[in-house]
Formats: structure tokens, C-alpha cells, sequence
């Protein structure tokens, strides 16, 4: 596969190309190989300094980052809101000029809002990585679930994947329809109307509310966390129905396929999304999940950067 | 004595059901019949159609208390620059104006510097809070030509039925922002397809549409005459026609941006396609130009909502909703509505001119003799792009930048005074 990448920043997976993710995916594939040697650091981005703007918290997503970044000899410097002058007040405007002054070469923003990283995007020449703007998109998630089922399964085309949950609030759900059904995945959406407007069935995926209908035709079953705090007023009666409705548990998986993958982007609400033995269990990626996270964010800071050639085969 | 003599144009006045060639005298700050005398300016207005100035019903002049945003003076030069000379002013100020000295320092404000006539209505209820009734009979005293909440949709039905109730003593209009808010709550864009890639929250049309359903209802009941401001959905739309069919007293506006934009342009998260209530779809935007052009919706309106840049220039979901709509209205209109074959010239300037004057008692909207001196000069044919570091308004929050328009207002006359002349045709004094 010839070099594709061209873009400066990765906002969104909607508005890749099957070649460009297709790249991603070779060159995440070339820095996991790396990660399994006993020295794990490449010089590719000597002397380029990796901002990481965590305006709305996370951790694994940070620390991820923050390893690719390290791994790739980057220099790396991680703000959050407490740390900011966002927390002064200062604008995101403002704030992207003076990190455009400081020079920074890539910056990884994770925010509350819909469209933040395209807000930088435009205002900056520095590259912009999206890792998760409001319940828009979370790209690095999508790749590195799409990254996961392609390892494990050895295909993408024609895998039926099951994405369960609360589908409207989900920037993961968002990533990952669309990289899978670019690369010929086929993907059905699964949850509660009230979390699964019908709309996403103008998307190119298909719209269920009966998991027990879905079960046993999946090849991947990917159970998104469902946030308690937020649910639990006219969107769900309680958790408790929802994980009755809806969580993977043991009686359901004796009707999956034997080799089904279980994935959930974490943290795991054991027993309400995914039953404790399921998410410990054999055919449980979870932890895949997050080893292939750092390739692929690894992959998208060398490509953003200008990178070539790794991922030819 | 003073005047100018319009020579030589197409003069279409709705009201009177003129439209022909000829020519219009004006005297002294009114329209004259006679001829002119010798010292008259003569203005040749030849290949252009000169109407009753036009109005809009519905704008923020921000004056007082946001005049950052903008003032009475820069907005009523953006009204003349659009060819608007009277607007009226909405009432969600700082302070609100939900009392009669709010009313009457407006007023006098809009005496001293405005340059087109402001019109002013005050709020339904106290500080906008939707909870106890304003003074609307002293606002009515003040000079309030209507009454409304805009921005801030009453949400108790029994406080809209009491609102109403009490104007109909005054038959004073009630116009309303049809928002459900607990349907509504938290959405920046249309609720849809779009909302749905984007990730934002989506504000869905059925929360206009319980809205306008309700005032429909509550209009029968009580035999108010209400307006429901700005409409943007189809359901809203078929509401209207269904209650009006019945002889209800409920009329409708539409907004420029709702007659030709849609939701897929909030795509790359630009704020200027944010707007309350937001940009829908295109058969949502077939149904607001058919109600339009069959008389459904009375009332063209632009919603001027000024922001400045840095208000703007944020999150999406943080931006203010609104966008300025006053240098851009007569073109956007004219471009959608006459040329894109959808209605007749006269039809739309009766919508701007002795439709909004005769609802809310404003006496003017007509060439008749006597009539104020309130006159617009359009060239129909003239194309041009909108580009807003042109425009008067100190926003510059236009969702039309760049746009191609076909038609323009190119002289504005209020009062008798000159407030615009694009191609200089006025002589120089």
C-alpha cells in the first residue's frame, strides 16, 4: 500500500478515506511489533513536542497519549482544566494562540464540547488529534477497536459487529460505525430507543432494540459504558433494566457464537453492561483494546507528523 | 419646504394596490400628490421599483445594556442600509424592557440617534422569567405596539392564557418564541440526522411545534391575536394553517435563513449557522417558502440578533444563538422568493410593508398621500455577494458570507431624509 496520509490533523473518522485507514491500521500494525521488542522507543518524532489539552478529564486516553508520544521520542507536555488558564476564564481561542506561539507541533485535545478539535483545527497550523470532542467522535477509539477485530479476526469485510448501549451519547459508537462500515464491516446498533434514535439508521448501519435478536450472528459484541449520573431520569428507568435489556450475561453468551470477541472501551461497569466472568473471560479483547491503543495513537502522532513508509508492506 | 421627487420608477405600493410606472413627490417628510416645484432634488430612480420603506417586525437593537453587540444607532443604520425603514425592536434587553421607563428611554434613545423609526414592545412577563405578568397596560401607554417573551418562551399555559386573556383588553398582539424547553433542553441544531453525526444535542421541531399548537388553542380560547415568531418546521407550519382555517387570530413569521438553509450546514461547527430555533430541513424549508407564498405566515422577519466575534468565535454548543439578518433580508428574499419564481414582487413587499404596518398600528407601509415619507428604492436585477466587513451593524455574525443575491435596496428614505444611497444618486448638497 502506497503512502495516502495527507491530512494534518485526525478529527473525525467519517472523514478519512478507506486508504487512509486503511494506512492507520498498517502503520499501528508496524509500532505494535515495535512495542513487542525489548527496547520500545523509535526516534521518529525527535525534537517535535506533543501537547496533550485534556479540557474535559480522562485518564486512560491521557496516559495513552502520553506513552505514544514518549515512545516516539516526542517531547510531551500534558495540561488539564485544573492546570490551565481555561479555568481562568481564558477562551479555547485564546488558548489554542498561545500554545501556536509556543511552537507545539501536535496537539491532542480531549473536550466536553462537539467540534473542539475542529475549532483548533482551523485556527492552528499545529496538527490536531482528536481524542474525544463531546458525544462527536473519539477516532483513536475507532481505530483502535477496528485495529482489534482486524488482529483477531483477520478481516474486517463482512464482520457483523453488535455496538450496544447508549449509542446517542457515544463518541465511540460514532468512530466506530464509521471506520467498520468503510472497511465493509457490517454493524448494527443496539439499545433503547431513547438511547438510539432512529436517525442512525440513515448512517449505513442497522437500528435494534432486541439484543436477544442480534446474539447469535455476531461476530464482535462491543457493550458501551452506560453513565449512571446522566441516565437515569427519562432515559432509563434504572440500570437494573437496562442490564436485564441489555447486558451481556451468561445466559446470553451460550448463544453467541463460540469465537465472538467482547470489547467495551472501559472503565466496565461489571454486571450492568457486561457480566464480571464475560469481561475476564476468553473472549474478552478489553485488554487487546488498550495494548492497540497506544500502536494506533502511536501511528496517528507519527502520520499527523508527517511521517511516510512505515506502514508499506 | 423640502423635496424630493423619485423619478422615473416602477412604484409598487401593495396597500393601494398601485404598481406602475410613475413618479413619488415627497414634501416636507410626507408623500405629496401635485407637482413639484421648481427647488425640488430630482432623484431618477429609472429601471428600479420604489415602495412603501419596508419593515421589520422583528429585531435586537442589544440598546440598552449589550451595546457591544450593537446600538440603536448601528442597527437602524444596518435597518436603512437594508432598506428597512422601521423596525421593531425586541424587548430582552438589559434591563428588560417589562416597564415603561425601560420603554420610554428606549424610545427617546431611538429618537436621538436612530436613523430608521424603532417600534417597541415589552416584555409578557417580569424579567422575562415567564412567571408573573409584566405591567402590560402601562407598557401599552408607553408606546409597546405588541407584547412578547422572545428568547424566553413562556412555558406555563396558564400564564400564556392569562397574557392573553389581559391583552385582548388592549387587542394588543402577543408574539411568541414557540420553544418547549423541556423538549427542547440543552440542543444547539436541529434534532436529526445531522444532530446525530455531529454529536450535539438536537433541538427538536415538536418543540415548536407543542408550542404553536398550544397558542393556537389558547388564541381560540380567548380571541387574542397571537404571532408566532420565526417558524422553522413543517408541523409548525401545518398547525398554522389548520387554526387559521378554523378563523383562529394566530399569524406566523419566517426568518431569511429558515426560507433557504438547512442543518447539514452546522457540518464544519461554524457558529454562524447557529441559531434559535436552528437550521432543519429541507422539506422543513419547502414547507416555511409554501406557507410563505400562500399566506399562511404573514410576516417576514429577520430575527437580527447581533454577537460580537469573540461571543462568537467558541465551542459551538457555548456560542449565544443568532445571527444578523437586517443588510441581508431584501436580498435573500428577493433572490429565494421573487426570482426563484416562488411569489410575486408585490406579495413580498406587501409582507414588509402594509401587512406589518396594519397588524401593529403603525400607520404607515403606503405611498398614499399624507403617509409618512418612508420609502424604498429597490433595483431588483442587482447582483452582489455578501461580504460583512461591509456592513453598518458592528456584527458581523452572518450565516449568508459569500452568498451571490440577486436584488438590493439601493436608496432609503425616513422621514423624508436620505439615510442610504449606495450609488450616490441623491445630488450632493
Amino acid at each position: 500500500m502506497s503512502a495516502v496520509w495527507h491530512q494534518k490533523d485526525l478529527l473525525s473518522l467519517r472523514e478519512l478515506s478507506v486508504d487512509e485507514l486503511n494506512q492507520v491500521l498498517a502503520t499501528a500494525k508496524v509500532f505494535k511489533e515495535i512495542l513487542g521488542r525489548p527496547i520500545k522507543k523509535v526516534p521518529s518524532l525527535q525534537g517535535r513536542t506533543v501537547v496533550n489539552l485534556f479540557v474535559e478529564p480522562s485518564t486512560r486516553t491521557k496516559i495513552s497519549f502520553e506513552l505514544a508520544a514518549v515512545r516516539l521520542s516526542a517531547d510531551v507536555v500534558s495540561l488539564d482544566k485544573d492546570s490551565s488558564s481555561l479555568r481562568k476564564g481564558e477562551t479555547l481561542s485564546d488558548t489554542a494562540k498561545n500554545l501556536e506561539a509556543l511552537q507545539a507541533g501536535v496537539i491532542v485535545i480531549r473536550h466536553r464540547s462537539a467540534g473542539a478539535a475542529h475549532f483548533l483545527s482551523r485556527r492552528l497550523k499545529a496538527s490536531v488529534i482528536n481524542a474525544g470532542d463531546g458525544a462527536h467522535e473519539h477516532p483513536t477509539q475507532g481505530l483502535l477497536d477496528t485495529f482489534t477485530i482486524q488482529e483477531r479476526l483477520g478481516k474486517l469485510e463482512g464482520v457483523r459487529v453488535l455496538i450496544v448501549g447508549d449509542i446517542i451519547h457515544s463518541r465511540v459508537a460514532r468512530s466506530n460505525l464509521w471506520a467498520l462500515t468503510k472497511l465493509g464491516a457490517k454493524v448494527t446498533l443496539v439499545g433503547p430507543p431513547t438511547l438510539l434514535p432512529k436517525e442512525f439508521a440513515e448512517l449505513g448501519v442497522k437500528v435494534a432494540y432486541d439484543l436477544d435478536q442480534e446474539l447469535e450472528q455476531a461476530d464482535v459484541i462491543n457493550l458501551l459504558r452506560i453513565q449512571h449520573e446522566r441516565m437515569v431520569q427519562a432515559r432509563l428507568p434504572s440500570v437494573g433494566e437496562y442490564a436485564g435489556l441489555f447486558g451481556l450475561n451468561l445466559d446470553r453468551f451460550k448463544r453467541c457464537k463460540p469465537g465472538v470477541l467482547l470489547m467495551h472501551p472501559g472503565p466496565v461497569h461489571r454486571g450492568v453492561e457486561i457480566a464480571s466472568e464475560l469481561a475476564d473471560g476468553a473472549q474478552s479483547v478489553i485488554l487487546d483494546q488498550v495494548t492497540n491503543g497506544l500502536a494506533v495513537r502511536m501511528a496517528v502522532l507519527y502520520l499527523v507528523s508527517g511521517g511516510r513508509g512505515l506502514g508499506e508492506s | 419646504m423640502s423635496e424630493i421627487l423619485l423619478q422615473g420608477g416602477r412604484v409598487l405600493d401593495p396597500g393601494s394596490k398601485r404598481d406602475g410606472p410613475g413618479d413619488v413627490l415627497i414634501r416636507d417628510g410626507k408623500i405629496a400628490a401635485g407637482k413639484p416645484s421648481k427647488d425640488a432634488v430630482v432623484v431618477k430612480v429609472d429601471g428600479l421599483v420604489v415602495t412603501p420603506g419596508l419593515i421589520d417586525p422583528h429585531v435586537h437593537l442589544r440598546e440598552p445594556g449589550q451595546s457591544a453587540k450593537e446600538t440603536i444607532a448601528t442597527g437602524t443604520a444596518a435597518a436603512v442600509a437594508g432598506g428597512f425603514t422601521s423596525v421593531i425592536a425586541m424587548p430582552n434587553t438589559s434591563p428588560v424592557a417589562d416597564g415603561p421607563n425601560t420603554i420610554a428611554w428606549m424610545r427617546q434613545r431611538a429618537k436621538e440617534t436612530g436613523v430608521a423609526h424603532v417600534f417597541a414592545t415589552g416584555a409578557i412577563s417580569l424579567g422575562q422569567k415567564g412567571e408573573a405578568l409584566a405591567p402590560i397596560g402601562a407598557l401599552r401607554q408607553a408606546g409597546v405596539v405588541a407584547i412578547t417573551d422572545d428568547g424566553h418562551c413562556i412555558q406555563s399555559a396558564e400564564l400564556m392564557r392569562r397574557a392573553l386573556e389581559y391583552a385582548k383588553m388592549f387587542d394588543l398582539p402577543v408574539l411568541d418564541h414557540c420553544e418547549d424547553k423541556s423538549l427542547s433542553a440543552g440542543g444547539v441544531m436541529n434534532e436529526g440526522k445531522w444532530s446525530r453525526i455531529l454529536g450535539l444535542p438536537g433541538w427538536p421541531g415538536i418543540a415548536e411545534e407543542v408550542i404553536v399548537a398550544r397558542n393556537a388553542l389558547l388564541a381560540e380560547l380567548t380571541g387574542a391575536r397571537v404571532v408566532c415568531q420565526h417558524l422553522s418546521s413543517a408541523g409548525s407550519v401545518r398547525i398554522l394553517r389548520e387554526a387559521r382555517a378554523r378563523g383562529v387570530r394566530i399569524d406566523g413569521e419566517a426568518s431569511p435563513h429558515h426560507l433557504c438553509l438547512t442543518e447539514e450546514l452546522v457540518e464544519g461547527y461554524d457558529t454562524n449557522f447557529k441559531m434559535n430555533p436552528p437550521l432543519r430541513t429541507a422539506a422543513d424549508v419547502k414547507a416555511v417558502r409554501e406557507a410563505v407564498a400562500d399566506g399562511t405566515i404573514r410576516f417576514l422577519a429577520t430575527d437580527h440578533a447581533p454577537h460580537c466575534s469573540y461571543e462568537k468565535e467558541v465551542e459551538f454548543d457555548e456560542a449565544p444563538f443568532g445571527v444578523v439578518g437586517l443588510e441581508t433580508a431584501l436580498g435573500v428574499y428577493l433572490t429565494e422568493l421573487v426570482h426563484g419564481q416562488r411569489m410575486a414582487l408585490a406579495d413580498v413587499v406587501s409582507k414588509m410593508t402594509n401587512l406589518p404596518s396594519d397588524y401593529f398600528g403603525l400607520g404607515r407601509g403606503t405611498l398614499n398621500e399624507g403617509a409618512p415619507a418612508d420609502v424604498t428604492v429597490i433595483d431588483l436585477e442587482r447582483k452582489w455577494t455578501v461580504r460583512k466587513e461591509e456592513f453598518r451593524s458592528k456584527s458581523r455574525n452572518t450565516p449568508f458570507e459569500g452568498r451571490e443575491l440577486k436584488g438590493r435596496a439601493v436608496f432609503t428614505i425616513v422621514g423624508g431624509e436620505v439615510r442610504h444611497d449606495l450609488d450616490g444618486r441623491a445630488p450632493k448638497k
